[in-house]
């Protein structure tokens, strides 16, 4: 019967080794170890055994069995292999073909530069402020030091609608309106970006309508060393570390001792070139200490406090930082211009 | 304002420093130098020639043949010039001279005769036409007598000359004059500075016998000087002035009006030359004008003119407006030979209100309009008599007739050093400070670190401390202010929640795909009536109309994003871009006023504008138009991103397709609207279906909640059950589906539809909505007959609502 069992086992072996069919390993399978298998018949020939022969045969028996269904296992998971591989193989895609497209969308430039900006003034404390585009002619001038009569507020460059409402042509009338609000007591701090509008002819450096942020800083002891500072860390962060700023005097109503702020020409770095008009600076800003009649208008003790106000205008700023050559193509909204900055 | 290096030369010492770095020290501590001219490109082997004959070409009538003496040399040449005469001193280009232009001079051959050089104009010299003198414009220039022979015609001719240009800012009129400038650049450059001196000659004969001066209006004409010149000689003025003319801009004419211009240069004070004889009388009147008066003025136009235009008069009729040009029957002519002198000060508001009711805007208005120094008047007018005694022969009569009530008061400012370093964040010393008041020539009284400082006239502009400030840290150098920050209270900044949520939503749109769009807030008559939101409450808006627009296209202000934005759409899809889909967030302007006495309403707003292909996936047969459901997908997207139920209504709409339309409403609070755009207003602008959103930011921003709310994540498994009701065409899927979820809860909590059929198999006007139902309890296991009770209770209760049945 021992030799009956290692017969058994040889043959099983073999006919597992042979098989290349997961079916077919599936019928030896019932073949020798299926309840009407040839092993198993075999083990029914086991009660003819004696005492002694018994265990003996029994563990042959068994050596038999597992040599066998191990065997199968193997076999199995080669066959389950190799059938998964030819089956991913007639998966194969062509992986240049292209993917179903998402459709993407993006910030206008001038908003990503202006929320760049907002971004790098509030991490210097301040808060951003809003107010309306139609504006009264009080803000708008006279809160800012431009009485009645001023060349400033010629006619011709401001859209009026009564004689006591206009488009506001700066940001600046939020500066008065954020002064009044806090009394005279508290400090200020605030930027304000927004739309403004100037009776101008539309062209390539024209726009009747704009944007600019305005800034403020308003506190007892403001030095201007620190709106240099401010800028300074402004320009850097918005234009490059290895960018230079320089002041120079120039003259707005509501600030007084006036400045405008030069950064150093990437372009040429400073040398002068055709952008820079020779001169190896970029004018950027206006900027100044607030003057002392602003402030008392809004309730301000200039003995006391004093401040430093600055505009800017993100047309130009972004027009000098991609290079765009025409202000018009901020709202003409061409998707094949506004896509380029998605990335900004 | 130009300023010629040349000219300015005379006041202070600029040699040792070039125009650019000159050009560069103004810009950092006075005044932006907008550019640096040169008059001409440097002209070599250009010189005096005197031309010895002048005959006709042999061979050629227009020509001229010229024997000409260069000094080291004799030259044969051929000039086409109507005025070349023997006996000329000329400027000859010699063999080998460059003129601008890159023209080189060679010897050649004109219809067979040798010409050794060119006889050059002014223009071919590298001046420009305008300012070339009229009587020389139509040939070459022709030299006074007293030049030399073989003398370089560079700088005769100021062809060396610089010129900067000055970018006044409006405060700085003291730099309207080359004296000014001389301040500002000796002030700058730490330099002395040197004034004409002014001594004039008179003869006995006075002034008074030709002349009475009254003044009616001592307001508006605080000074009124008249000199009285006689037996002037009217020529052209010496070849210096012209050059300095030139480069200033202005068309020399001939020495009176020359010497006017040339003082008003200098000195920064309008003057004025009328022929004394066409005064036809013998006083000056100065007043207000009569309404309607007219006046000829120089340019030959005649002016109507009003009781705000003051006006010089001879007693009878206005002969000029003050401060703003001369009247055409006393201007000085080749026949004048007296002349009475204008030196006065005029207020620069009134002379403002004439140059904007006339147009007339002259280098003497602007100076009055920005406010001139009252004690250079008179000196002024005498410089102009020293002028005209040496260059026009004329004869000063003793002592100007004078009105005058003139303030040349001059203001004081105090600072102290310690004041001025607190406003600076600087540590100057009070060494420092005087130092800078001496360069400014400021006069002071100084007490420790304590200045009272005397204002010169000339700075109208300083009037408070503030204005010290300025200019002690410009001389001092911004360039030598610290860098500082803020030591104040270090509130943290932050976005406020409005702003913050501005930033969310236009995150949204554009993860939905949507491009941001920035377009004018003013719009045309048409579309500023159009596609306007239903939710906006007030009754009877109007659009708000600019007073002076600059053009039809931008006059109203926008009551809707939409018209514009689809203008956009309109132009992507004109170049070629069909497939857009655009966003703007920002304000409309609303009002109930048909004209403003208040601001208006400004409300914020998101609106979207959507054409062409949404998804072009072609090879996977995946195409996607834009369509309804595209877009309300993005609203109820940002309507679930922001946590606010949305409900949609059909909606008939002007403009819309009355079709596919439906207000959107939050908490049953009207916020806005979606749909199709009318195909018939796209039409108009090229563009095919087109489906546009509007809504109410600011009834977002106040049914926002901020705080986002935790719930447990559900532990009980959910059971869906899917059941399909055909119901009437009529009925609509949105309906149904509040019913559903009316029935089924609480144990109901989502339905969705999965399929929509008409059609085939289905009676006539009924179509099949078939709903998927997710039943869960919060505490437990559902039971299927807990389910299948609630199931059978929606079935139930729909068909009867509905008249509908289950489809099988």
């Amino acid at each position: 019967m021992k030799e009956q069992l290692e017969s058994l086992q040889n043959e099983a072996l073999d006919s597992i080794s042979k098989t290349q069919d997961l079916k077919k390993l599936q019928e030896i399978k019932v073949s020798f170890l299926g309840k009407k298998g040839s092993l198993t018949s075999v083990l029914r020939g086991m009660g003819k055994l004696s005492k002694e022969e018994r265990p003996i045969v029994g563990e042959v028996a068994n050596r038999v069995r597992s040599s066998i269904t191990a065997a199968i296992e193997q076999k199995n998971e080669e066959l389950e292999a190799k059938a998964i591989e030819k089956q991913l193989e007639d998966e194969a895609i062509d992986v240049t073909l292209p993917g179903r497209p998402v459709q993407v969308g993006g910030k206008h430039v001038l908003t990503k530069l202006i929320e760049e900006i907002e971004d790098l003034f509030i991490g210097m404390g301040f808060e951003v402020q809003e107010g309306p585009e139609v504006e009264t002619d009080f803000f708008n001038f006279e809160a800012l030091n431009l009485p009645p009569n001023h060349p400033a507020r010629d006619m011709q460059d401001t859209f009026y609608i009564t004689n006591e409402l206009l488009l506001r042509t700066h940001t600046s009338p939020v500066q008065a309106r954020t002064m009044r609000e806090y009394k005279g007591k508290k400090p200020v701090k605030m930027i304000c970006p927004g739309k403004v509008y100037r009776r101008d002819n539309d062209d390539a450096t024209h726009s009747h309508q704009f944007t600019q942020i305005e800034g403020l800083y308003i506190d007892r002891n403001v030095r201007m060393s620190d709106l240099k500072g401010v800028l300074n860390n402004f320009a850097k962060k918005i234009f490059g570390q290895d960018r230079e700023i320089r002041l120079r005097p120039s003259f707005f109503p509501f600030t007084e001792p006036s400045v405008e702020m030069d950064i150093s020409c990437k372009i040429c770095g400073g040398k002068g070139c055709s952008v820079c008009k020779k001169s190896g600076w970029i004018e950027i800003l206006g900027a100044g200490m607030v003057h002392p009649k602003v402030l008392e208008m809004a309730g301000y003790d200039s003995k006391e406090f004093s401040g430093f106000a600055f505009g800017m205008g993100p047309d130009r700023i972004a027009m000098l930082k991609y290079g765009i050559d025409d202000i018009r193509q901020f709202y003409v909204n061409d998707t094949r211009f506004l896509k380029q900055y998605h990335n900004a | 304002m130009l300023v010629s290096l040349n000219w300015l030369k005379n006041y202070v010492d600029i040699d040792s420093i070039t125009p650019e770095e000159l050009a560069e020290k103004i810009t950092k501590s006075g005044i932006e130098v907008d550019g640096i001219e040169y008059i001409a490109e440097k002209s070599k082997n250009v010189v005096v020639g005197y031309v010895e004959t002048c005959e006709k070409h042999p061979n050629a009538d227009k020509l001229n043949l010229c024997q000409v003496d260069v000094g080291d040399q004799k030259l044969q040449i051929i000039c086409g010039a109507p005025n070349v005469r023997q006996g000329q001193k000329v400027a000859v280009a010699k063999p080998g001279a460059i003129l601008p232009g890159n023209f080189k001079i060679k010897k050649v051959k004109l219809r067979g005769v040798e010409s050794n050089g060119m006889i050059c104009s002014l223009q071919e010299l590298g001046i420009e036409e305008k300012f070339v003198p009229k009587d020389t414009a139509d040939g070459i220039f022709v030299f006074p007598n007293d030049v030399e022979i073989g003398e370089d015609v560079e700088p005769l001719l100021n062809l060396n000359d610089a010129i900067l240009e000055f970018d006044l800012t409006p405060n700085r009129a003291d730099c309207l004059s080359m004296i000014g400038i001389a301040y500002e650049v000796a002030a700058i450059l730490d330099q002395d500075i040197h004034l004409p001196e002014v001594k004039i000659k008179t003869i006995t004969e006075k002034a008074q016998n030709y002349v009475s001066v009254e003044v009616e209006d001592k307001e508006l004409n605080p000074y009124y000087g008249a000199f009285i010149i006689k037996d002037i000689e009217v020529k052209p003025s010496p070849l210096w002035m012209r050059n300095y003319l030139i480069a200033a801009g202005i068309r020399p004419i001939n020495n009176v009006v020359d010497i006017t211009n040339f003082v008003l240069l200098e000195y920064g004070q309008p003057l004025h030359a009328f022929d004394y004889d066409q005064l036809q009388s013998e006083k000056i009147v100065v007043r207000r004008a009569k309404e309607n008066e007219t006046l000829i003025t120089l340019d030959e136009k005649e002016r109507m003119l009003t009781t705000d235009n003051l006006v010089i008069t001879n007693g009878k009729e206005p002969i000029a407006l003050a401060g703003v040009m001369g009247g055409a029957n006393t201007e000085v002519s080749e026949q004048t030979t007296t002349i009475l002198l204008e030196a006065a000060y005029f207020d620069g508001f009134s002379v403002r209100k004439t140059v904007k009711a006339t147009g007339l805007r002259s280098e003497a208005s602007t100076r009055y309009e920005k406010g001139i120094d009252p004690s250079r008047v008179k000196i002024a007018g005498e410089r102009a008599c020293q002028l005209l005694y040496e260059y026009a022969n004329g004869k000063v009569l003793a002592n100007s007739v004078e009105v005058d009530s003139l303030d040349c008061t001059k203001k004081t400012v105090e600072i102290t050093t310690n004041e001025i370093n607190k406003r600076l964040g600087t540590e100057i010393s009070t060494e420092e400070i005087v130092s800078i008041l001496e360069k400014l020539r400021f006069a002071f009284d100084q007490e420790k670190d304590h200045f009272t400082v005397e204002i010169p006239t000339r700075r109208g502009d300083i009037s408070i401390f503030e204005d010290m400030l300025e200019e002690v840290a410009r001389i001092y150098g911004y360039d030598n202010l610290p860098y500082t920050l803020p030591i104040g209270a270090a509130d943290a900044g932050a976005l406020t929640q409005r702003q913050n949520l501005k930033r969310k939503v236009k995150n949204f749109m554009e993860s939905s795909g949507l491009m941001e769009g920035i377009t004018y807030s003013l719009t045309d008559l048409n579309n500023s009536k159009k596609l306007i939101s239903p939710d906006i409450e007030e009754e009877n808006i109007t659009p708000v109309k600019l007073a002076m627009p600059m053009s039809e296209d931008h006059q109203f202000l926008r009551l809707s994003i939409l018209p514009e934005l689809l203008r956009t759409l309109a132009y992507n899809n004109a170049r070629g871009q069909r497939n857009t889909g655009l966003y703007e967030l920002g304000s409309i302007f609303i009002t109930e006023e048909e004209i403003l006495t208040k601001q208006p309403e400004e409300k914020l707003r998101l609106a979207g504008a959507l054409t062409g292909e949404w998804i072009s996936h072609p090879w996977q047969q995946e195409n996607k138009k834009v369509d309804f459901y595209v877009v309300k997908g993005i609203v109820e997207g940002l309507f679930e991103f922001l946590k606010l139920p949305a409900t949609f209504k059909k909606e008939k709409l002007s403009d819309m397709h009355p079709g596919r339309c439906a207000s959107i409403a939050v908490n049953n609070e009207p916020i806005g609207f979606i749909g199709q755009v009318h195909p018939m207003f796209v039409k108009k602008m090229d563009l095919k279906e087109t489906y546009v959103f509007d809504i109410n930011m600011e009834k977002v921003f106040s049914a926002y909640k901020k705080e986002p709310e935790t719930k447990p994540i559900p532990k009980f498994p959910s059971i869906t059950r899917d059941i399909a009701f055909i119901v009437d065409e009529n009925v609509v899927a949105g309906d149904l589906k509040a019913s559903i979820e009316e029935i089924g809860a609480p144990l109901v909590k989502k339905v969705r539809i999965f399929d929509v059929y008409q059609g085939k198999n289905l009676p006539e006007g009924k179509k099949s909505i078939a709903y998927s139902l997710v039943y869960r309890h919060p505490e437990k296991t559902l039971k299927d007959d807990e389910v299948e009770e609630s199931y059978q209770q929606i079935i139930d209760e729909v068909n009867k609502k509905y008249d509908s049945y289950i489809r099988s």
